[in-house]
């Protein structure tokens, strides 16, 4: 069974960051929101892995924990 | 407005048993004389077992309720003796549309497969399938109705239930070895026995309408999404018999109830939907629904069946169709059981296998409940991007889920023998064998479930060998000949191939090669003997 890739995969990282950015610009909250439900299907009908999935799910939902870390 | 219409009335008849000094004894009492609860009772006296069912009214037919019937209960109505009248009155379909405003975004077969004796689907009202049942039951001499009564006490013992009965003319008691619970999603036997009904509540209201109408539509199941007549919500229109149709609107979480019955609400909808006003409103009704199970469905001696043990929403037909299901998979076993063929613990795989059917028909229901009625923004977010990307590509119509339909249950189950072969075909091990269309010792045509039929059979495929003996044997292309290879593929069958199928047509076991030894084990597992003999 394939696991997520959590390493850096991309050639160039602040590119393909960039074009996330791009895709929303000017984009109203509702509409940014909406575009992203469709990446979001998209993408994760491009993964084919349930599994893998659930993992980037899981992995998701985890940074969004309070942060308890004080330190800098 | 709430029109209900009792189509058939029957009468509430003195039974000897309320003269009897003390509690007459009954092998079979069956509770609830609703679609689940006249299939267990008349599978039960077709297998020669002494059925009393009761009922606590005397009339059916209060809307039309469950109106699919999906190819596997079909097939197992065609074994109880009513699919004939049932195909002749249901409207036969096959084909669903589902839209998104006035778009269609796509349209499916169910049944692009010929070879079957029985039709992907018919719609029937609930209380044409009724009244055929009850024809059916009163022409068994050995099942006897009781309507008008109402179980209102029941006492469980190891060795089965005493059951107070309220009729018009007082209380009398019943002693039954076993109790089928077939009284409904308010089932009043689970109240008794305090068991939970756990599961998930759904907000979203519908409204629920059968209007009659001379329709230019054809007989498909049409879906929208967002149809411009109901913005922002969905609608269903399906036909069903005598030029009714099924119309079904999404009214979301905080309708009123009372008012959206009215028909000062109720006829613009509809006008809105139809383009015309030129229809009588036959049944109105508002709903919300539950998919919500009990843990067990076998209580020592009681065993539930049907919305008593299992609850979904309607969409994907999963309610009536697995009831019948419940009924099919628990009469021949409770029938060996009775007789003393079986062990009693042959009905904990009456709760394996249906716990597991249970599951899987409420896990498709609540999922297609989520896509058709979003909880929060995003929910609906996600929905409509499924929608919309459908239009443009094949994953995302997958995606949209305007029901699932009903689907016979593939057991996995300690009855099963494991494969040691490897298999292809439609055949599946666990699965309702498929039918296909065969010829008689006369060369006349017999479809194969028909010459299965209701008992433990083995498919024999000659290789030179002798018949195999015990259960009854259907030899290939002797007792029944595969004219057309439809056999030959759906089992992947060979010379020296061996089927054995248990008494509800599910398959049990298969070889290349039988041997008697074999196919005596197998028998004895599918019974509940496993462990008894290696």
């Amino acid at each position: 069974m394939k696991v997520l890739a959590t390493e850096s995969r991309l050639a160039d990282p602040d590119r393909t960051y960039r074009a996330l950015i791009e895709a929303h610009r000017g984009l109203s909250d509702e509409d940014s929101a909406a575009l992203n439900s469709r990446l979001v299907l998209i993408l994760a009908n491009h993964i084919g892995e349930h599994a893998v999935l659930q993992e980037a799910i899981a992995l998701a939902k985890q940074s969004m924990e309070p942060v308890n870390d004080a330190s800098k | 407005m709430n029109t209900r219409k009792a189509l058939y009335q029957y009468g509430y008849r003195r039974c000897a048993d309320q003269d009897r000094p003390s509690a007459a004894r009954h092998p079979v009492v069956v509770v609830g004389a609703g679609p689940v609860g006249l299939c267990s009772a008349i599978d039960l006296a077709q297998r020669g077992i002494p059925v009393v069912l009761l009922d606590d009214a005397d009339r059916i037919g209060e809307g039309s309720r469950g109106i699919c019937y999906a190819e596997r209960t079909l097939e197992i109505l065609d074994r109880l003796g009513v699919a004939d009248p049932c195909l002749e009155k249901g409207v036969t379909w096959k084909v669903g549309k589902v839209f998104q405003r006035n778009d269609l975004l796509y349209a499916f077969d169910l049944l692009p497969e010929d070879g079957h004796k029985m039709p992907a689907f018919i719609n029937l009202q609930q209380y044409y399938l009724e009244h055929a049942l009850v024809e059916r039951a009163a022409a068994l001499p050995n099942l006897e109705i009781r309507w008008r009564n109402k179980v209102v006490n029941l006492n469980r013992r190891n060795d089965g239930a005493t059951l107070t009965v309220e009729t018009p003319e007082g209380l009398y008691d019943l002693d039954a070895e076993w109790v089928v619970a077939a009284d409904g999603a308010r089932s009043a036997l689970r109240g008794m026995l305090g068991l939970a009904f756990r599961g998930e509540v759904f907000e979203d209201r519908f409204l629920i309408a059968d209007v009659k109408m001379k329709g230019e539509f054809p007989p498909e199941r049409w879906f929208w999404f967002d149809p411009p007549f109901h913005e922002g919500h969905s609608a269903l229109l399906h036909k069903q018999p005598d030029d009714v149709w099924r119309i079904d609107l999404q009214l979301g979480r905080d309708a009123d109830v009372k008012a959206e019955q009215t028909p000062e609400r109720v006829m613009p909808r509809l006008r809105q939907m139809l383009g015309h006003d030129d229809f009588s409103l036959e049944w109105v009704s508002v709903y919300t629904f539950q998919c919500r199970r009990l843990e067990r469905f076998v209580h020592g001696h009681v065993v539930f069946v049907g919305d008593a043990a299992h609850q979904v929403s309607p969409f994907g037909a999963r309610g009536a169709n697995s009831g019948i299901q419940d009924a099919d998979n628990l009469a021949w076993k409770l029938a060996l059981i009775i007789k003393g063929e079986a062990p009693e613990r042959l009905i904990e795989s009456y709760d394996l296998e249906r716990s597991a059917a249970a599951d899987e028909n409420i896990g498709h229901s609540t999922r297609s409940t989520d896509f058709i009625a979003p909880r929060s923004a995003q929910e609906l977010r996600f929905r409509n991007a499924a929608l919309t990307l459908a239009r443009h590509t094949p994953f995302a119509k997958r995606m949209v889920n305007s029901g699932r339909l009903s689907m016979p249950s593939t057991y996995d189950t300690p009855l099963s023998t494991p494969d040691v072969d490897t298999w292809s075909g439609s055949a599946r091990l666990g699965a309702p064998v498929p039918d296909a269309p065969m010829r008689d010792r006369k060369g006349q045509p017999i479809w194969l479930l028909d010459a299965i039929g209701g008992e433990e059979t083995i498919l024999q495929v000659p290789n030179g060998t002798p018949p195999q003996q015990g259960s009854r044997v259907i030899v290939l292309g002797d007792d029944l000949i595969d004219a057309h290879g439809v056999f030959a593929q759906r089992f992947d069958a060979s010379p020296g191939s061996t089927y054995l199928v248990r008494p509800d047509q599910h398959l049990a076991a298969r070889w290349r090669h039988g041997t008697p030894s074999l196919l005596e084990s197998a028998s004895r597992r599918l019974r509940g003997f496993e462990g008894d003999h290696v």
